[in-house]
């Protein structure tokens, strides 16, 4: 207990007076020297702390991990040995496998209901309270999440009570209870629901504000030429919100490749559910150093074309700006 | 009654038949309104009712059955969880890990998306692309290292290991959004302080920093919530540690508790509040922040 609240102490007090003091003093350095030379540092001292922590705990330990993919658990080279496990090891490709049923699916969903949702909202009076409750999964956890949805896909044996929701209701309807974790068949899905769950929102809310963006003269206008809905959609707002579109499928992308909380907390990667961060995970959990960074090499690889995008598209806003 | 409103009612009276057809027209729409709103509170409603049932119940019948009487609503679950060991300890763990990190991370981000905005020096390009490029590298690729780095110092399993992680690791998402928000604040203000003969920290602390609360507000609410809800992060490198957080007392009850977890359901509850009662609060911002977000990409 005391060093917790020594912790507290260090973080109430000690923090600031780091934050503001290394500011202050840097200023102060700076102003002691001649003026030319403090005009070409200052930058330097302002940008210090983030380049040094982003160099630190990103770049470094992105080129080392890529260093210890080519070496064994005890650090002697072993040349491609890492990446030829990888690509005949079953778990490891049971969890590539995975992550790609999540790249589709879970992408595909998200921007999917996201757009649908956010269409059909956006014809109702109570618009902002209906968005409210596909937003709520939002800052759940996905520990909490996983927690809700075990009480969705629970199964009790046939003829108990069942306690699932879903079960309950397939029950109701007359259909036998589905092991939904446990059958291979339906497991990776029931895992990527409750992905869709907690971040249809978030797609929601940006193409939302997109949407409104949308004149409604041009929208009208395309009814009057006797444009049907179905139509409007896919001529007019889905072009016009194609930007929007390709920003969350590139945001949803990087969040199925790099999932882990759910397939840790509901499976632990058990029944065929395991994904490549939780091999990664569980790897170095094990002190299995040189193949854990050749599954983490996989997942950048598997990520630098969007890396690339985004480059691209920074450096093109940079020049209209 | 005026005149006015009493010829708008006889007006609704002639069209009520259209507005009835209209309305009913409308039907297949908000029932499907009404279907996506169930569909996405139901189960966080579950979660909700069960964990004010008694595990048995839990097991035995689904949480809808407590909706009518006898519910058997009770707090066993709240108790047995707070008077679980180490339960109320990584609730204050949460705490002494998420708002350290969310402080130093943004107040250091706010320094560099000053320099990168309003400043010029050699290798700002470069820098900036580098932190771009970061936006969507993996953290777990950086974990081997960093363990090693953290076991070197003597770091292993502290709080200031997971303040100093966090803050490399959400900083360069930070740096970002406060580096086009800086840069989109107006340059006459800049000028005429110049003019004045404001020096650098006057600029800071008094143009920069009062300007953009916003988005320091919307900034602080999301790294706040994104830490609070770390499991990731936490389970690297305090896994093993009495420090850790709820989330990872959560996450390995639930994966070593097996056909019990159902403890676990107020616990589960607990961790939700914070973050929930932020959101329906300060909902605004919350927004903000998302669809600021949505510019990483």
């Amino acid at each position: 207990m005391d060093q917790r609240i020594l912790t507290a102490l260090i973080a109430i007090i000690a923090v600031p007076i780091v934050l503001v003091g290394y500011i202050q003093v840097g200023e102060w350095l700076l102003s002691r020297l001649p003026k030319r030379i403090a005009l070409r540092m200052r930058p330097y001292v302002w940008v210090f702390p983030a380049v040094a922590f982003a160099t630190v705990f990103m770049v470094l330990p992105t080129i080392n991990t890529i260093l210890i993919s080519f070496q064994d658990a005890k650090g002697n080279p072993v040349g491609l040995d890492n990446y030829v496990f990888f690509f005949t090891n079953p778990d490891t490709l049971g969890s590539l496998k995975n992550n790609i049923l999540w790249l589709v699916f879970f992408t595909g969903f998200v921007v999917g209901l996201g757009l649908l949702i956010s269409v059909i909202f956006d014809r109702v009076r109570y618009e902002s309270l209906a968005k409210t409750a596909v937003f709520l999964p939002l800052p759940i956890s996905s520990v909490a999440a996983s927690i809700i949805w075990k009480f969705m896909f629970e199964l009790q044996p046939k003829g108990r009570p069942q306690t699932g929701t879903l079960n309950a209701i397939l029950g109701t309807a007359g259909f036998d209870p589905i092991a939904w974790l446990v059958n291979t068949t339906t497991n990776n899905f029931a895992l990527i629901a409750i992905g869709v769950w907690i971040s249809t929102g978030f797609a929601m809310v940006i193409i939302s504000a997109a949407l409104k963006g949308i004149s409604s003269e041009l929208l009208e206008a395309a009814r009057v030429d006797g444009a049907n809905e179905l139509q409007v959609l896919r001529r007019i707002i889905i072009p016009l919100l194609m930007p929007t579109l390709t920003v969350i499928t590139t945001t949803m992308i990087i969040t199925a490749l790099k999932v882990f909380d759910i397939p840790y907390v509901m499976t632990s990667g058990a029944f065929g559910t395991d994904v490549i961060a939780r091999q990664l995970f569980a790897r170095i959990a094990n002190s299995d150093y040189g193949r854990a960074a050749a599954v983490g090499v996989v997942l950048l690889l598997a990520v630098t074309p969007i890396l690339l995008l985004n480059i691209r598209r920074f450096r093109e806003q940079e020049e209209v700006r | 009654m005026s005149v006015a409103t009493r010829a708008t009612a006889r007006v609704a009276t002639r069209s009520t038949a259209r507005d009835l057809r209209q309305r009913f027209r409308k039907v297949p729409l908000h029932v499907s309104v009404g279907i996506v709103m169930a569909i996405w509170l139901i189960p966080t409603l579950g979660l909700l009712v069960n964990s004010f049932r008694t595990v048995q119940d839990m097991k035995t019948s689904g949480w809808w059955t407590a909706l009518y009487p006898p519910a058997g609503f009770t707090l066993d679950s709240y108790r047995t969880i707070i008077d679980a060991p180490g339960f109320t300890d990584s609730i204050l763990n949460s705490l002494l890990i998420t708002v350290p990190a969310t402080v130093i991370q943004v107040v250091i981000s706010l320094f560099a998306g000053y320099a990168f905005a309003w400043m010029n020096f050699r290798g700002k390009d470069f820098f900036f692309i580098v932190i771009v490029a970061l936006l969507v590298v993996p953290v777990q690729l950086t974990f081997i290292p960093v363990l090693k780095l953290f076991a070197a110092l003597g770091l292993s399993g502290t709080f200031v290991a997971i303040w100093l992680a966090h803050t490399g690791y959400g900083l360069p998402f930070q740096t970002y959004l406060l580096r086009s928000y800086i840069g989109s604040l107006p340059r006459e203000v800049f000028e005429s302080a110049d003019i004045d003969g404001a020096n650098h920290p006057t600029k800071f602390w008094r143009i920069v920093v009062p300007m953009s609360i916003p988005a320091i507000a919307a900034n602080l609410i999301f790294v706040f919530l994104g830490v609070w809800n770390d499991l990731l992060i936490a389970v690297t490198y305090l896994g093993q540690s009495p420090n850790r957080p709820l989330t990872v007392l959560i996450g390995q009850q639930t994966t070593s508790l097996g056909g019990n977890w159902q403890v676990l359901t107020a616990a589960a509850v607990i961790q939700m509040v914070l973050p929930l009662a932020v959101f329906l609060g300060l909902q605004r911002y919350f927004v903000r922040g998302i669809s600021a977000g949505a510019v990483k990409g």
